[in-house]
């Protein structure tokens, strides 16, 4: 999934760090902002990245997000080192969480991170290996 | 000799203005304060004067408040040309009740006023409760995505326009205080004093330049009720030195004013009627950006309604206001207490005062985005490629010597054009240094003056 005349960029997120999460979302939404891509795409994207970067905040180590600009699509690669998800299906459900009590008492872990991915892009892959790692591929296209 | 500038000096006829902040190029010295406190981006610095970028000033005020030489100023005296008004209303903002000292009552400030030359001025507390209970109302009433947005900050407003877009269909479309006031006011006072209504002039004495934009390029209607708007610096002295001992002047009779009106000058005087569980009072800039960044990745739809100000503590802190916000808002608070915050009508009340009244009005507001890189979405690409390959290559500690607020924007002026990569004043002592290039062969920028200049050959 490379294309000539895409612009590439890597963020990192570190796990645990809720003051900055949300800040690879924005700075992804201001790239396509300045390209001019369509407000309901924006938030599309914002979402989905948003989403995806939560996920490595609550549950892994670290983990990196590459965003691929085509003049067609969005293409978000979410790699990272955590615990995986052991069963995609189940995690896929909305409620269904992992989050401890008290990611949730800080409002998180509603079980609404992946279904919400789901709805807000066109196409999403996840493979995860338990103890391992997970890598959430995301494309949203114009 | 103590007139308040109503039909004199400046007659600007209004026009819709995109913006309401103006610099006078022939003042300004260059100093970067204003390009360092802008909290968009939208102000450069170039040959010495600072000039704004129209689409992405949201019309804070941050900068007339840093502005040493006095350079910016907000559109002031939109006054459309009084002198062809019979009949001259003012409305001041309740802001300005705390402007004044201690026993200075409202009365006495609006019996000021009317000494100053307006026919006659009207306080607006008991509108700003009418628009609690339509707030109240709509969201009750609401089924749409959540939250609402409050609609009363005109710099909010604009900030969801330039970045955010998407929330527009969320702002809460009710008729502010000063516009329901206004056409109220006007057929009373039609009637009473058997005028043609266009003979009436409605004057709104604003804390802010965005509330001045409100009305010169009113977002949501095609023409403001209100006639002319003046800063309320702009009229403190006068009102000052015509206070009267007490009362209201001649008149003698007491304003009937609403202490639930009166909190609209603070933060959190548009939720009164809401339950306080479901519905956030943001201030300052930050948080508002904050704020909106959240509802935008949708994690705020539990709530019903957010009032977002964007000066600290709502509109006591405006930057066209005199006194300190801290004082006007203790101020403020002890005309609270003497007002009491019992609201003047029952819930019961308050739901028919909704459905006989038009409080809801056609929002059409429409994004204000700072147009891509390039119309063509591959060429857009590209630049943005390029944007950040010139990111890169920049020293990244936001110096301003350029004259744009930070390394990024620098890089995006010099891809859109608007600045040239010998701009960056480390860039060019760098390769001095590394002797690739000398000192001869950089190019004067654009609107700087060379050493030569002037001198005869």
């Amino acid at each position: 999934m490379t294309e000539e005349g895409a612009f590439r960029r890597n963020f990192e997120v570190l796990g645990e760090d809720f003051y900055n999460a949300g800040r690879v979302s924005t700075e992804i939404k201001e790239i396509l902002q300045q390209v001019g891509v369509a407000a309901t795409t924006v938030r599309r994207v914002a979402i989905a990245a948003y989403e995806a970067e939560m996920n490595v905040v609550m549950y892994a180590r670290r983990g990196t997000v590459c965003l691929e600009l085509t003049p067609e699509l969005v293409h978000l690669l979410v790699r990272d080192e955590g615990p995986g998800i052991e069963d995609i299906e189940l995690a896929m459900q909305e409620g269904y969480s992992t989050a401890t009590e008290r990611m949730r008492e800080m409002g998180f872990g509603a079980g609404m991170g992946l279904p919400n991915i789901q709805k807000n892009s066109d196409r999403l892959v996840i493979h995860s290996t338990a103890g391992v790692g997970t890598e959430v591929e995301i494309e949203v296209r114009f | 000799m103590d007139q308040l500038p109503c039909g004199s000096a400046k007659k600007t006829m209004m026009k819709r203005e995109s913006i309401s902040i103006r610099i006078d190029t022939a003042r300004c010295d260059g100093d970067m304060a204003c390009m360092r406190v802008c909290p968009t981006e939208a102000i450069r610095v170039r040959g010495s004067k600072a000039r704004i970028i129209e689409s992405r000033c949201i019309t804070c005020g941050e900068c007339i408040r840093v502005c040493q030489t006095r350079a910016i100023s907000a559109v002031t005296a939109s006054f459309a040309d009084v002198s062809r008004f019979d009949y001259v209303v003012a409305l001041p903002s309740p802001v300005l009740y705390g402007q004044f000292g201690r026993g200075v009552t409202p009365d006495r400030i609006l019996a000021a006023l009317e000494k100053g030359g307006f026919d006659c001025a009207c306080d607006l507390t008991l509108a700003c409760e009418a628009v609690n209970a339509a707030i109240e109302q709509y969201v009750r009433r609401y089924r749409g995505p959540r939250p609402l947005i409050s609609c009363f900050c005109p710099t909010a407003i604009r900030l969801i326009q330039v970045r955010y877009p998407e929330l527009l269909e969320q702002v809460l479309p009710i008729e502010s205080p000063k516009e329901f006031m206004a056409r109220e006011i006007r057929k009373t006072k039609a009637r009473e004093l058997r005028l043609r209504e266009d003979r009436i002039g409605i004057v709104y004495l604003t804390p802010c330049p965005a509330k001045m934009l409100d009305i010169v390029g009113h977002p949501s209607k095609e023409k403001s009720d209100i006639d002319g708007v003046i800063a309320i610096s702009d009229i403190y002295r006068t009102v000052l030195s015509l206070l009267p001992i007490s009362g209201r002047g001649e008149h003698g009779e007491r304003t009937r004013m609403s202490g639930v009106g009166m909190s609209w000058a603070i933060l959190g005087g548009q939720t009164t009627f809401l339950k306080p569980e479901n519905c956030l009072a943001v201030d300052g800039l930050r948080n508002v950006v904050r704020i909106l960044n959240d509802i935008e990745i949708g994690k705020l739809r539990d709530v019903d309604y957010v009032e977002c100000h964007t000066c600290p503590d709502g509109c006591v802190s405006g930057s066209l206001l005199v006194e300190n916000p801290y004082v006007a808002r203790a101020r403020i608070l002890g005309i609270l207490g003497q007002l009491g915050t019992k609201p003047c009508r029952s819930e019961r009340e308050r739901a028919e005062l909704y459905e006989s009244e038009d409080f809801v009005v056609e929002r059409r507001l429409t994004a204000q985005l700072q147009g891509p890189l390039d119309l063509d979405v591959s060429r857009a690409i590209g630049k943005i490629r390029r944007l950040e390959e010139i990111r890169q290559s920049l020293p990244n500690i936001n110096c301003g010597a350029c004259g744009a607020p930070s390394c990024a924007a620098f890089a995006e002026d010099v891809v859109r054009e608007e600045a040239q990569l010998s701009d960056c004043v480390l860039l060019a002592l760098e390769q001095l240094r590394s002797g690739q290039t000398k000192v001869w062969d950089v190019p004067p920028a654009e609107g700087h003056s060379t050493p030569d200049e002037g001198k005869e050959p």
